[in-house]
């Protein structure tokens, strides 16, 4: 229910947002200024009325609703392709590359705590602990351009652009992966030093325990419960960026077509990819929801009950 | 030490040899001494009991011997021998094959000890894992048969479950297990049942040395509990600020104590004395400040300066060492004593979650009915769960009574709402358990105690600080605590803190809930000592809510046994303690410790 009503509101807020902005979509199709040689103001308003961009705002705001509903979002004013099907084609490469840098950001963000909280020197700790906010206040253009730069350009390790299969993803995916990555490590560091003091571990030494042993099998699981509910945050986040690193990597994918479709002004793709991005989040956050009984057995999962889940879990 | 000869034979029984050991902790004003040169011995098959109040060193004395300090303590000198070994000296890696397998720990808090998402089974087994004592297909069965032997019923079941689904009493047995698995030569246990209820305490306690007796194997009690240590211990070790006061055979310790501490200790442990009668009596020079105070009994007006002594049986103190005066006690709420508060056929039911099936109720308070006189003490005792806490709540109308009636002041305050009710806040107050959580930390005390005069707009500053400086007077606190802040306060300070704070509106009943079940004995001594001596002054009443008799006994005027919501017994105190008659009474009676060495 709760899902329902985040996708409502996220396809309300960007319809009036995109309706008030300056500018006029049909003008945009033909170029930003409009050439009157070629298009009379007859012709705008006659593509206008196609487009029902003529009709009264909230006739507009509930035909279109009601279409949205049924998984029709019109078509692309600038391409004229469906907007579902224009994000169809669009999905899976940056599903790949979202997926890959997902894996990598919790991969490399975990190993990162881990080790933190494994070490018992003090300055190496305190090293770790200092590289998230370092990949957190990197820019993502920066960084893909400097792998560019490094990687491809001096050592041609990887390929600088395009969808060469999974070496071309290599690249975008790590540039992609940083900020999170290093959420997940801070995150997860936090919880995995609290952990440590926390009584059981105690239990666990005084059985004998090697401190890998407590890591492995007491602190991360205890520990990983707030870094879950982060990973449900970053997929958000790695969406967002897409658009940059997708850019950045001339690489085709929903984050270029965002780009493209913002860029023109095109309301019906704009409004599917915003839609679009609040469903993933949606299913991702039901996915963790779901996700932690497993971890936490005091958790006992009841939809909507993230309240609870939180309360619990601290 | 203790002054025995320690000849060949002795030294070849001798498990645990620490000497000169020293700790200390880092802080941010350097490093603070906690263990300052200790000595102590374990035999084989003996039981040893470290006794000391918080503070004193035991606990970190007792994981020092096996190096489970936290990060910032550091072991500044001394050895520790264990049969040939040497721990002081060992690496990590060694000390691991020591740990679980020769020593293993027994920790303090079953609460928050065992991993909260592993199932009980696997943490038994991972001991037996970790010393290759089973192998990976055998070690669960394995586990199923130690947690047996640690007394659980069901153990197959039980291994299976997740530590929130075990009762308290479960989850130490399952701890208990953990310790016994590799069978150890000896056990540390750190306070193991100080957060258990009495009976439960005694009969894991029980198992636990009739386990350690079959096996030979030792124990350190490490426990602020002079009874407990009494009970169970061959010898005991008493330690204060870091160091041994004192060691010796138990009985010597108990009869002769040598030491000054040692002394104050059995003299303020509540279970040792419980033939004392109330506090106030026995009170001596406990409360400096206020020590001078004669024992008047006074039902005063309401005002500061007791009126002229009314003597009727009850409230009145007996002069100073008349130990068994109180028989007179019980002679109830004659005519003569005004009732507070009084409530009738209180029942309070909780909605469970509801599951599949019909609705349920978990019915905590059942039937409940009492009077509270002025100046006088009512005591609620039962365990956890018994609905004692529910009952004060509804007396004070902070939850509602599903039926039944509130009387208070001789009006009816079931159903009183808005100005009412706030007339009855101003009128009953309430002194919580935990000292260090009831204060807020931001306020200065000043302002702590002056909250309830300001909430009720009583008088004008200059009024209400006077008003501050006489409680705190009367609680024998400095004037000069006025602008600290909680934090810079001992446990027992704090306690005075609250009680002030709940005095501040010359409330005719408080209800204490616990009050110095979260402080040291000779602290508890001292606070249960301001109380009885406040009602004599004040003749305030209280309801008096606790788990353990023998703070009641000295306590209380009156005792209601409650037991599953409902009160199965209730008597005047001195007649209950002598003549228990219902079978759940004389249970909790016989399960406080130090009960068989007898009165001192």
């Amino acid at each position: 229910m709760q899902a329902v009503g985040v996708l409502w509101a996220a396809y309300t807020v960007s319809f009036f947002v995109l309706y008030y902005l300056p500018g006029d979509p049909v003008a945009a199709m033909f170029g930003g200024g409009v050439d009157s040689t070629t298009v009379s103001p007859a012709q705008l308003a006659e593509l206008r009325h196609q487009y029902g961009f003529d009709k009264p705002v909230l006739v507009q705001y509930i035909d279109y609703l009601g279409k949205a509903v049924r998984g029709d979002f019109g078509n692309s004013v600038s391409t004229g392709r469906s907007v579902t099907a224009t994000l169809a084609s669009a999905l899976p490469r940056t599903f790949a590359l979202a997926g890959l840098a997902m894996l990598l950001s919790v991969l490399i963000g975990g190993a990162l705590a881990v080790s933190a909280s494994y070490t018992r020197r003090r300055w190496l700790r305190q090293v770790l602990l200092s590289l998230p906010s370092l990949g957190m206040s990197m820019p993502t253009f920066w960084v893909g351009l400097m792998l560019i730069e490094l990687l491809s350009f001096r050592v041609g390790l990887f390929p600088a652009f395009g969808d060469n299969g999974l070496r071309g993803l290599v690249l975008p995916a790590v540039t992609l992966a940083i900020p999170p990555g290093a959420l997940v490590a801070q995150v997860l560091a936090k919880s995995l030093l609290a952990a440590l003091d926390e009584p059981y571990v105690q239990t666990a030494q005084s059985k004998g325990a090697s401190r890998l042993r407590i890591h492995l099998r007491h602190t991360l699981r205890n520990a990983s419960l707030p870094t879950l509910t982060v990973v449900g945050l970053i997929g958000g986040q790695l969406l967002a960026n897409s658009v940059v690193v997708e850019t950045v990597f001339s690489r085709e994918g929903l984050g270029r077509v965002t780009a493209g479709a913002v860029t023109t002004q095109d309301i019906p793709l704009v409004q599917g990819v915003v839609v679009f991005g609040a469903l993933v989040f949606v299913l991702l956050n039901l996915a963790i929801d779901l996700a932690y009984p497993l971890l936490d057995p005091r958790i006992i999962a009841a939809p909507g009950s993230r309240g609870a889940i939180a309360g619990a879990a601290t | 030490m203790t002054g025995a000869t320690i000849d060949g034979p002795d030294e070849e029984r001798t498990l645990l040899q620490v000497r000169n050991l020293s700790v200390s902790y880092r802080t941010h004003h350097g490093y603070i001494r906690a263990v300052r040169g200790i000595d102590l011995d374990v035999r084989r098959g003996e039981v040893v009991a470290v006794v000391g109040e918080s503070g004193s060193g035991k606990s970190t004395t007792s994981h020092a011997i096996i190096r489970l300090l936290p990060d910032t303590a550091r072991i500044d000198a001394g050895s520790v021998r264990f049969g040939s070994d040497e721990l002081t000296g060992m690496s990590e890696r060694e000390l691991r094959t020591v740990r679980g397998a020769a020593i293993s720990l027994i920790p303090q808090d079953p609460g928050v000890s065992l991993n909260p998402v592993q199932r009980i089974g696997e943490q038994v087994a991972e001991v037996l894992r970790i010393h290759h004592l089973s192998t990976r297909r055998a070690a669960l069965a394995d586990a199923i048969e130690v947690l047996e032997r640690a007394g659980l019923p069901d153990p197959a079941t039980r291994a299976r479950q997740y530590p929130h689904e075990l009762s308290g009493g479960m989850r130490q047995r399952a701890l208990i297990a953990i310790a016994i698995a590799a069978e150890p030569k000896l056990i540390i246990a750190d306070e193991p049942t100080s957060a258990l209820d009495v009976t439960v305490q005694r009969r894991i306690l029980d198992h636990l040395q009739q386990l350690t007796a079959q096996s030979g194997t030792a124990i350190l009690l490490v426990t602020h509990d002079l009874g407990v240590a009494a009970d169970r211990a061959d010898r005991i070790v008493v330690m204060s600020k870091g160091r041994a006061v004192e060691a010796g055979p138990t009985r010597e310790i108990l009869d002769n104590p040598q030491h000054e501490y040692t002394r104050r200790l059995l003299a303020s442990a509540p279970s040792l004395n419980i033939t004392y009668s109330r506090v106030s009596a026995s009170r001596t020079a406990a409360v400096p400040a206020q020590a001078a105070v004669p024992a008047q009994a006074a039902v005063p007006v309401r005002g500061a300066v007791p009126a002229q002594a009314v003597a009727p049986a009850q409230g009145a103190v007996p002069a100073q060492g008349a130990v068994p005066a109180q028989g007179a006690v019980p002679a109830p709420a004659g005519s003569s004593v005004e009732v507070v508060a009084a409530v009738a056929h209180l029942v309070k039911d909780f909605a469970l979650p509801h599951t599949s099936g019909p609705r349920r109720a978990l019915r905590a308070v059942d039937d409940v009915s009492f009077t509270i006189h002025r100046g006088r003490t009512l005591a609620l005792v039962g365990e956890s769960g018994s609905g004692k806490s529910t009952t004060a709540r509804l007396l004070l109308r902070l939850t509602d009574p599903s039926a039944g009636r509130i009387l208070f002041g001789g009006l009816d305050a079931t159903a009183a709402r808005g100005e009412q009710l706030r007339q009855l806040r101003r009128r009953a107050q309430l002194i919580y358990q935990n000292p260090y959580a009831s204060l807020d930390p931001r306020l200065s005390i000043g302002e702590v105690v002056s909250e309830p005069l300001r909430v009720f707009k009583v008088g004008d500053r200059a009024a209400r600080l006077a008003r501050v400086r006489e409680l705190l007077d009367r609680v024998a606190l400095p004037a000069t605590v006025i602008s600290r802040r909680p934090a810079e306060l001992s446990g027992g300070q704090r306690q005075r803190v609250a009680i002030a704070r709940a005095l501040a509106l010359n409330p005719a009943l408080v209800v204490c809930d616990e009050p110095v079940s979260a402080l040291d004995l000779s602290v508890q001594a001292q606070v249960l000592a301001l109380l009885a001596e406040l009602q004599s002054e004040l003749g305030v009443a209280y309801l008096f809510i606790s788990h353990d008799l023998a703070v009641v006994r000295q306590i209380a005027h009156e005792v209601a046994v409650m037991q599953a919501g409902r009160i199965v017994e209730q008597r005047g105190t001195e007649e209950l303690f002598t003549d228990p008659t219902h079978e759940y009474t004389r249970e909790l009676l016989a399960a406080i410790p130090g009960r068989g060495v007898g009165s001192k």
